[in-house]
């Protein structure tokens, strides 16, 4: 019985992966050939949306980390009162579909593009929501893992100042956790395509659709690579979380809720 | 703190408040119920919406059933093996796996030129124009959707699976149980709660999902979602400019729902665990 399931459900979720590889490298005939994937650097426009989207990627990490890591620390060693609150907002970007929010982002961003011109980089302020649930909980699991509450006390009672202990003691001993908040952000960043299509900028995803539509193999070919980019992060992530707590503890930072792409 | 409420004031509540108040509003601003009496008196949009409902019921449901399945199957092996946790990446990476890159996907497999497609050309005579063209259809949308559905539940029940005691197991067996009567009294009561809310947050998922239809269908409108992208791209008709803001708050509401639902699950849940 496990077996068939394995076997079945296995086949499901593999079958669309391997034919991406098959539909990508497909030839004249039966051949193989790698013209799809050579194509890719023939298409200046998805070069330049991979160098938008890594720019957002990096913008959009920076964002989440001076927001959410000091708010958190402080709300976990002196509000613990506010926690709940706290917590309630972070998760809040689950339950509002990107399609909802994008109706009402229209006017936010045409003053955002006054303020900074026409670039497609003001999309990092919203991105930084969009991973805010999955971020908050990568940190959250990083805080309880360590005793801050001691380790700040001690930091504070030897002298060291609110900054001093933050980026001196806290940071340090919850790296980890930051790790997996960004790379589940440069994951998410990377495959946006609902705010970034209908704000009409052209990132990685939504360039991607544009090249489709005129050759398929190329997509599917960047397609299968960005998918490979995003299983060498998660992997990097879970193999440096195991090495250092064992995995069971590891799987519930990178588990979201529920999926944020779709 | 102030920061940090600022900006998911400016960057999450104003626009969801923009929506609903928009829902209520003319287009000169004035206060109205003709958006929403229009979306619940269309039959375009009450079908958007079942369409959607109806879409998200049915992968919830094939998702959440293959995803406990695998989940158990997991559970079944090595704690702390390498399979395991190879399953566990792969779902953390498969479950946000949606849009573009999966209708891709799903197209390089059962499109017009796809493997499967050309495979059974091949091997059965079919033609691929007329077998190809189903998945862009309500179907094609649904086999898709579950596909990110299965790893996401298996990220979800996964815990509960692995929260089951093997003394129960012995415990049932030692008063002459089988297979069946474990799970039937012992193991089914036990993560029914859990799967009921699996099911609730992979409809609200498959629900709240744009990217994936709308890299897949590019003509014709099943679902809500697509309905609004008609209206965020075209040049909206005179007094109409309103219609997209009460179709989002339709899905606000429907999401609600099935979100409360799920919170007064988790808290009966958390009290029979007590």
């Amino acid at each position: 019985m496990r077996w068939i399931v394995l076997t079945v459900v296995g086949a499901y979720l593999l079958v669309p992966l391997l034919s991406m590889l098959d539909f990508s490298t497909r030839g004249v005939g039966s051949s193989r050939t790698l013209e799809a994937w050579k194509a890719i650097a023939s298409y200046p426009e998805l070069l330049s949306a991979i160098t938008v989207t890594l720019e957002l990627a990096v913008l959009t990490v920076v964002g989440m980390l001076c927001l959410l890591v000091p708010t958190m620390v402080w709300v976990h060693l002196r509000l613990p009162g506010v926690r709940r609150t706290m917590e309630f907002f972070c998760l809040l970007p689950l339950t509002i579909p990107a399609i909802v929010l994008v109706v009402g982002l229209a006017p936010v961003f045409s003053w955002l593009s006054y303020f900074f011109g026409d670039t497609p980089l003001v999309l990092a302020f919203v991105f930084v929501v969009l991973v805010l649930p999955y971020a908050y909980r990568a940190v959250d699991a990083g805080l309880r893992a360590v005793d801050i509450e001691t380790l700040s006390e001690a930091a504070l009672g030897l002298g060291a100042s609110w900054w001093g202990t933050l980026f001196r003691i806290v940071i340090p001993s919850i790296r980890g956790a930051l790790l997996s908040a960004a790379v589940l952000s440069i994951a998410l960043v990377m495959g946006e395509y609902t705010i970034a299509s209908l704000l009409n900028y052209n990132t990685l995803q939504v360039v991607l659709y544009q090249v489709g539509l005129r050759n398929a193999a190329v997509s599917v070919a960047v397609s299968l690579a960005a998918l490979i980019f995003g299983f060498v992060l998660l992997f990097i992530v879970s193999s440096a979380g195991s090495r250092r707590r064992g995995a069971a503890r590891e799987e519930s930072t990178l588990a979201p809720l529920e999926g944020g792409l779709q | 703190m102030f920061p940090f409420f600022g900006f998911i004031a400016v960057f999450l509540l104003w626009p969801t408040v923009l929506v609903i108040a928009g829902a209520f509003q003319t287009s000169s601003g004035q206060l109205t119920l003709e958006n929403i009496t229009k979306v619940v008196g269309t039959s375009a949009y009450l079908q958007a919406f079942w369409g959607s409902i109806r879409l998200s019921a049915v992968t919830a449901l094939a998702g959440g059933v293959f995803g406990a399945l695998l989940a158990w199957a997991v559970a079944e092996g090595d704690q702390n093996g390498v399979f395991r946790r190879q399953v566990v990446a792969m779902s953390g990476v498969l479950a946000q796996f949606g849009g573009v890159m999966l209708a891709f996907a799903f197209l390089a497999t059962f499109g017009y030129a796809g493997v499967i497609t050309l495979g059974l050309e091949r091997v059965a005579g079919v033609d691929p124009l007329t077998s190809g063209a189903w998945i862009y259809s309500f179907t094609g949308l649904a086999v898709v959707y579950t596909f990110f559905q299965i790893p996401l539940m298996v990220l979800i029940f996964l815990p509960a699976v692995d929260g089951l005691q093997v003394q129960w197991r012995e415990a049932s067996d030692n008063l002459g149980g089988g297979s069946w009567a474990y799970w039937r009294h012992v193991a089914g009561p036990i993560l029914a709660p859990s799967f009921v809310a699996g099911l609730l947050l992979l409809f609200v998922s498959a629900f709240s999902a744009y990217a994936t239809a709308a890299a897949l269908i590019s003509q014709g409108s099943p679902i809500v979602p697509l309905q609004i992208r008609t209206f965020l791209q075209s040049e909206v008709v005179l007094g109409q400019a309103n219609m997209g803001k009460a179709l989002a708050f339709g899905m606000v509401v429907v999401v609600a729902v099935v979100m409360s639902l799920y919170a007064w699950l988790q808290r009966r849940g958390a009290k029979w665990r007590a």
